[in-house]
């Protein structure tokens, strides 16, 4: 009792108080007046309380709720992807190959450079006539893809220009969970006669567990919150093909629909926590029962 | 072990051909394409340019009476007090939460560390901004950065505080210090390595941020580079070569600090991911 009395001396409470000041009045009082607000028309000067009329409307309207199924379609392909492509990819970093220094700045630095400067330039490189991966495609004798334009494909052009700026992060954790694996597991496999695809499958895979849970959960939040990248490359184009939630929220804002802006903004919220919070507890009782 | 050899050889040339192709391709586009005349860059080809025109960058930087540097100068404004305020408050914060744990702090933590999953609401906030009358400030914009990241940079904070022994803060408290005397003069010292990686990975989150300054940030006067980007998409819709030197322009200061940071930036990545 003594003790903790001198920690609470010690440790003032009043080091917590500027973040937990700005985090409370930024972030957390918004989040809380936005469900009232949700449930108005409004335009920042008066609110008019309209009942659950924003909701309705945005399930209703095919342009809107669409965003969701959109979302949904991004976030788990772009983490799925990522969590694949960059656990081979780590795999081959870690090995004895010699330009792996260069390879790995090379797939890292993407991840330093804006996203609207990724997405310009992929939507340039992808551009239906001229862009180069179109006469890439025409000199291997393909016909040219409309990446950007066709409705059934840009949603998934976007999500491949996602991986290809976010895959840098997860390799980086996975390689730190690889070098962090005890050699001798992979000596006693090779003595017992082990080949590589079963030391990859049987020693790295459930050891690289603890990291392959952060990626899992990083990429699909970054994937659920998206927006810039559809911004810079699509607008939510063709038509509301690649609409996402967030940049329903911010075409509703711009068109005036603060109400309705505001209600995408907490079915949103709602979303996240109905995916993170579970997913999170179900990846670490995974983790547990492996080790 | 002949055959082994030879193998790690194919797959070093392998490697190193679809990384040229994958990775490095984007940038080389975006470098030729800055240093093209205006029809050529139309073309959109990955070609060598037939003539260098350096005088692209010094066109778009004057252009729109030197918007490009107006919006530098907002950035680097932003970035600044953006990272000074956070090393600062979240630095007192990560080492208060990782020493005491007592009930109180289980629940300042927890409700911060919602800010990792939960999305900001946007228009709330706008409004917020406009009833306290910084909207469309810089010191309105400020603040919500800092607000958004703040529970990333006190598990950063909070992580490291672990490795620092008690009995240091013990030794000074017995000499009479007073608790801020402890933090500042004992603990804020030996913060040095993290605080690095902190300034590096909330800079070019800051720098490098499109949405928030879009929302809270409007108006042509307080434009930041990577409005003038999105802006410019439109404007120079026939001029590529200059979309390109702005872009250029704007990765140029990530690759100095990628040069120079490489590995302080990869262990704070990782650092922060495995830690949540």
């Amino acid at each position: 009792m003594k003790s903790k009395n001198r920690d609470n001396k010690l440790y003032s409470f009043w080091f917590v108080v500027p973040s937990l000041v700005i985090f409370s009045v930024f972030f957390l009082y918004p989040i809380i007046t936005s469900l009232y607000y949700s449930m108005t028309v409004w335009n920042f000067d008066s609110a008019t309380f309209c009942g659950l009329d924003n909701y309705k409307m945005f399930f209703s309207e095919n342009s809107l709720s669409s965003s969701i199924v959109h979302t949904l379609i991004y976030a788990f392909l772009t983490s799925g992807l990522k969590v694949i492509i960059a656990f081979f990819l780590a795999v081959f970093l870690c090995s004895k190959i010699r330009t792996k220094g260069f390879i790995r700045s090379a797939v890292f630095f993407p991840n330093l450079v804006s996203t609207m400067a990724v997405g310009l330039t992929f939507s340039y490189l992808m551009h239906p006539t001229k862009g180069v991966f179109n006469l890439a495609l025409q000199a291997l004798g393909f016909s040219p893809i409309n990446f950007l334009g066709d409705m059934n494909l840009a949603l998934y052009s976007v999500i491949a220009t996602d991986v290809w700026k976010g895959l840098s992060i997860s390799v980086v954790i996975y390689i730190a969970g690889v070098q962090s694996i005890d050699k001798t597991y992979y000596e006693a496999a090779s003595i017992d006669g082990a080949n590589a695809w079963q030391q990859l499958k049987s020693i790295t895979l459930p050891l690289v567990a603890p990291s392959q849970n952060s990626i899992i959960i990083l990429s699909l939040i970054g994937g659920l919150r998206t927006f810039d990248l559809i911004w810079a490359m699509t607008g939510g184009g063709p038509g509301f093909a690649t609409d996402v939630m967030a940049s329903v929220i911010y075409k509703q804002y711009a068109y005036g629909f603060y109400g309705l802006s505001t209600a995408g903004n907490v079915i949103m919220l709602v979303l996240i926590s109905c995916i993170a919070f579970p997913l999170q507890h179900f990846l670490m009782k995974r983790e547990e029962a492996i080790q | 072990m002949k055959k082994k050899k030879r193998l790690i050889w194919v797959a070093d040339i392998v490697g190193v051909i679809l990384t040229l192709l994958i990775f490095i391709l984007p940038f080389y586009f975006m470098l030729v394409n800055s240093l093209k005349s205006k029809q050529e860059a139309g073309l959109l080809t990955i070609n060598w340019p037939a003539e260098l025109h350096f005088e692209n960058y010094k066109e778009v930087f004057s252009y729109s009476n030197y918007q490009l540097v107006t919006a530098f100068k907002n950035s680097l404004i932003l970035t600044f007090f953006t990272v000074l305020g956070l090393l600062i408050t979240c630095a007192m914060a990560g080492y208060v939460i990782q020493r005491r744990n007592d009930r109180a702090m289980r629940i300042v933590q927890w409700v911060i560390m919602l800010g990792l999953m939960i999305p900001a609401t946007i228009l709330p906030t706008i409004n917020l901004l406009q009833q306290l009358h910084i909207y469309k400030t810089m010191f309105g914009m400020v603040m919500v950065e800092i607000a958004l990241q703040t529970p990333f940079t006190i598990m950063l904070f909070r992580g490291f505080m672990a490795s620092i022994p008690r009995e240091l803060e013990e030794a000074a408290r017995i000499d009479g210090c007073s608790p801020f005397q402890v933090f500042f003069r004992i603990i804020n010292p030996l913060l040095k390595p993290i605080r690095a990686t902190v300034i590096i990975l909330t800079a070019v989150t800051t720098f490098n941020d499109f949405t928030n300054p879009l929302y809270f940030l409007p108006g042509a006067e307080n434009t930041t580079v990577q409005l003038t980007l999105y802006n410019y998409k439109g404007q120079f819709s026939s001029s590529y070569n200059l979309l390109f030197a702005d872009i250029i322009l704007i990765t140029i200061p990530m690759l100095i600090l990628f040069i120079f940071f490489n590995k302080k930036i990869v262990d704070g990545m990782v650092a922060g991911s495995v830690k949540g």
